[in-house]
């Protein structure tokens, strides 16, 4: 076999892999690094516990209790984290870390939340949006906090 | 002063406070805030927007204000990712002799966090097509994927993935062999 045959047949592999790679991990966006006091995700309907090494989906809420406080690394290295009765919800993420594209818009429903922007905002300026019941955020490389009452 | 505002305004149960942070490593950054057809725009360390029903109205936090506010989110941060570049001997998936010895402070890394997960991104230079590059760096980066694990990284906590010639550490005419391109990155958060 020749080195370019060689080659175009490790790419078809390759290729094969990584639609199974991507298709095992769709629905993985991201991990629960930090959790402490009550920390759960809705998901389904479903009210699970959020602990160390969770990982994420889209559409996921995340709720904290009175004395909770939880911190997340996304897929594309965004941080967030949020402190006591507050309720994040990751209503969209898209993200391919071969070109760094993506879109990421989540909700702060309530409570606090800081937050460390990664790859998705880095590749393009409002590529992620943080939304408040009244404001709109759009990131463009950043670290911030916002707070809902 | 949140609480304060809340007496002030009608309408207290959507007020809310947003302040742009200093970055570590002096990035330009900005958030913008809209609220409706009214937009602010933060972008120096502490520059802060609260929430009005007029609009978002622009003024500046301190640490003060950000410690006791956000301290404990700020708190829950997770630690940031830390990034290792291992190279290649050329057109190969082999490292060279100083790369083999970077390997001991990639375990150190991944041991001292409570639930790592590891990427590992391959990058080349810039000979050759897109499709043949994308290809050599998952190649180099699956073969370095396998390497950890042989050294007890769980398989479920490494990924691999390729970023071909789009990232080019030393920036090259296309076309161009460049020994520092030829890496692969790793990434432990």
């Amino acid at each position: 076999m020749s080195i370019s045959r060689m080659r175009a047949w490790r790419a078809v592999l390759m290729l094969s892999l990584l639609g199974l790679a991507t298709l095992a991990g769709a629905a993985e966006i991201g991990q629960i690094k930090v959790s402490k006091g009550q920390v759960t995700i809705e998901r389904d309907g479903k009210s699970i516990p959020a602990g160390v090494g969770v990982r994420l989906q889209t559409s996921d809420v995340v709720k904290t209790g009175p004395d909770g406080s939880v911190g997340i690394t996304m897929d594309d290295d965004s941080l967030l984290s949020a402190g006591p009765n507050s309720v994040l919800s990751l209503d969209r993420y898209t993200f391919d870390p071969t070109t760094n594209k993506g879109r990421f818009d989540a909700s702060l429903n309530k409570g606090t939340l800081a937050v460390i922007s990664g790859r998705i905002a880095k590749q393009a300026p409002d590529a992620m949006t943080v939304r408040t019941p009244t404001a709109v955020l759009g990131v463009r490389g950043t670290e911030f906090a916002v707070s809902v009452d | 002063m949140t609480l304060i505002a809340c007496a002030i305004l009608a309408a207290c149960a959507s007020s809310g406070t947003v302040v742009l942070l200093p970055e570590k490593d002096g990035r330009p950054a900005a958030v913008s805030v809209k609220q409706g057809d009214k937009e602010v725009v933060l972008d120096k360390p502490y520059a802060a927007a609260k929430a009005t029903p007029l609009g978002p109205r622009p003024y500046t936090s301190s640490t003060e204000e950000v410690r006791s506010q956000f301290g404990s989110a700020l708190s829950a941060q997770p630690s940031r990712a830390t990034s290792f570049t291992l190279y290649f001997v050329e057109g190969k998936d082999e490292f060279t002799e100083e790369s083999k010895k970077a390997v001991d402070q990639i375990l150190a890394e991944i041991a001292q966090r409570p639930v790592p997960d590891v990427l590992v991104v391959g990058h080349t230079d810039a000979v050759g097509s897109d499709q043949s590059n994308d290809a050599l760096g998952q190649q180099r980066a699956e073969a370095v994927r396998a390497a950890l694990i042989r050294l007890g990284i769980p398989a479920g906590d490494v990924r691999a993935i390729s970023r071909g010639k789009r990232q080019l550490a030393v920036p090259t005419a296309d076309g161009v062999a460049e020994p520092h391109n030829r890496r692969v990155e790793i990434i432990v958060r």
